[in-house]
């Protein structure tokens, strides 16, 4: 089987039925689509397949022979990050960021296919997605700036210590 | 890792799958994947032989001589676009990136979820008065969509679903929980054409139900006659009996 995967091309060895979740996470070392559920339920492991959102851990590797996977790694870089990746920065879109892979790559996807800011909108596309910290406000707020085009300086974002703290006995 | 399997066909063509799946004795039909993944992940099920139906040409919708024939692996989220209360229900089915990937066949042969449902498309098609084309041992054959839930999927592979279009006035009510995306716990649905009345109802026993009970008698509360209400993760039997008869009120209502 052959998946193209960021742009590059891999041959795969993983059996016809593991999950792409599987095939990415332990053939590929791809590392951003996480192993959740496990079951469809929780969205972390979503990535693009042809550009639509699925769910990694519920496509086996034969569904997807020949086809073309986007996960975050190929969505932006350190340097040059994605808008709704700058975005989810710019307005705190993540905690713990377990579950941000899924939500920048389902927002990604609505976004592409001319999602608008429109809250309700967004929340029928991200739908399934789970945020157990619970940053589901910041989230929507992160995607419809990203929906918007807003653009973002991020140096006054992280750029800048905004907390400085004493930590007493060390000058 | 999953996988280990000894065997995977992938037909290319519903003559294929047919062939391939024979009496389905042993084996395992993997459509959009979304119920038997989990299963492989974790290693509750390995199959012998499994069938993947992906690219067998199950995915077609026809609209011909006034009948509507959907092929079992066409996905849940092509069906939004169909009659009611089909097209509500299937937007109701899980979320959307599931609704891309789930079909129709799988819906109509999931087995009951003990903590999520499952089979919500089943009520729709039986007040659609939608027949099952299926293949398995003894050959082909059609029969209604309640027939075929009532006689076990067991060694069968459904081929298509077929509907007749007609001025039906219909409805679809539910009692979801909420969740990222609405869990139903009971759905209750009914068309009427002419004078001919039909209503069913998902989450009231493992499987769809025919409400025959109420078709006959217009009672609401004639529903708990046609059901066998069960204790789950979403509700319990007791919770069921209550809030059943009210969403059967609500489509008579509806269908008056």
């Amino acid at each position: 089987m052959k998946l193209t995967v960021n742009g590059i091309e891999q041959e795969i060895e993983s059996a016809p039925l593991t999950s792409l979740l599987d095939v990415l996470r332990e053939e590929l070392g791809i590392t951003s689509p996480k192993a959740g559920c496990e079951q469809g339920g929780c969205g972390t492991c979503t990535v693009l397949v042809d550009g639509e959102p699925r769910r990694s851990c519920l496509v086996p590797a034969a569904a997807v022979d020949g086809h073309e996977i986007v996960t975050v790694e190929g969505l932006g870089t350190p340097d040059h990050l994605a808008p709704v990746q700058q975005a989810f920065v710019h307005h705190y879109g993540m905690q713990c960021g377990f579950c941000t892979p899924g939500f920048l790559l389902a927002a990604h996807a609505y976004i592409e296919g001319g999602g608008t800011d429109d809250p309700k909108a967004i929340s029928h596309a991200l739908a399934g997605h789970f945020c157990r910290c619970t940053g589901y406000v910041k989230i929507v707020n992160a995607v419809a700036a990203a929906a918007r085009g807003d653009g973002f300086d991020l140096t006054t974002t992280v750029g800048t210590p905004t907390t400085t703290f004493a930590t007493g006995g060390v000058e | 890792m999953t996988g280990g399997v000894l065997d995977v066909v992938i037909p290319t063509t519903p003559a294929e799958a047919a062939e391939a799946f024979g009496d389905g004795d042993g084996i395992t039909v993997l459509a959009g994947g979304t119920v038997v993944m989990p299963e492989l992940n974790y290693g509750r099920l390995r199959p012998g032989k499994v069938l993947m139906l992906g690219r067998s040409g199950l995915d077609t919708i026809t609209r011909e001589g006034g009948v509507v024939t959907i092929g079992a692996g066409v996905s849940v989220a092509a069906l939004e676009a169909l009659d009611e209360p089909l097209a509500t229900a299937a937007q109701h089915v899980g979320d959307g990136e599931i609704r891309a990937q789930a079909t129709l066949g799988g819906n109509l042969c999931a087995e009951p979820g003990a903590e999520t449902p499952r089979g919500d498309l089943q009520a729709p098609l039986i007040v659609l008065g939608a027949r099952v084309h299926s293949t398995g041992k003894g050959g082909e054959r059609t029969e209604p969509v309640e027939d075929f839930i009532a006689g076990g999927m067991e060694g069968r592979l459904v081929l298509d679903v077929a509907y007749d279009e007609a001025d039906r006035k219909t409805a679809y009510t539910a009692a979801w929980r909420p969740h990222t995306h609405h869990y139903s716990i009971l759905t209750v649905a009914g068309a009427k054409t002419g004078d001919e009345l039909r209503l069913a109802a998902t989450g009231a026993a493992p499987h769809a139900v025919r409400l025959t009970s109420v078709e006959a008698s217009g009672n609401p509360e004639d529903a708990l006659k046609d059901t066998d209400l069960r204790d789950d993760a979403l509700a319990s039997a007791w919770y069921r009996s209550t809030v059943l008869p009210k969403l059967v009120a609500r489509v008579l209502d509806d269908l008056a």
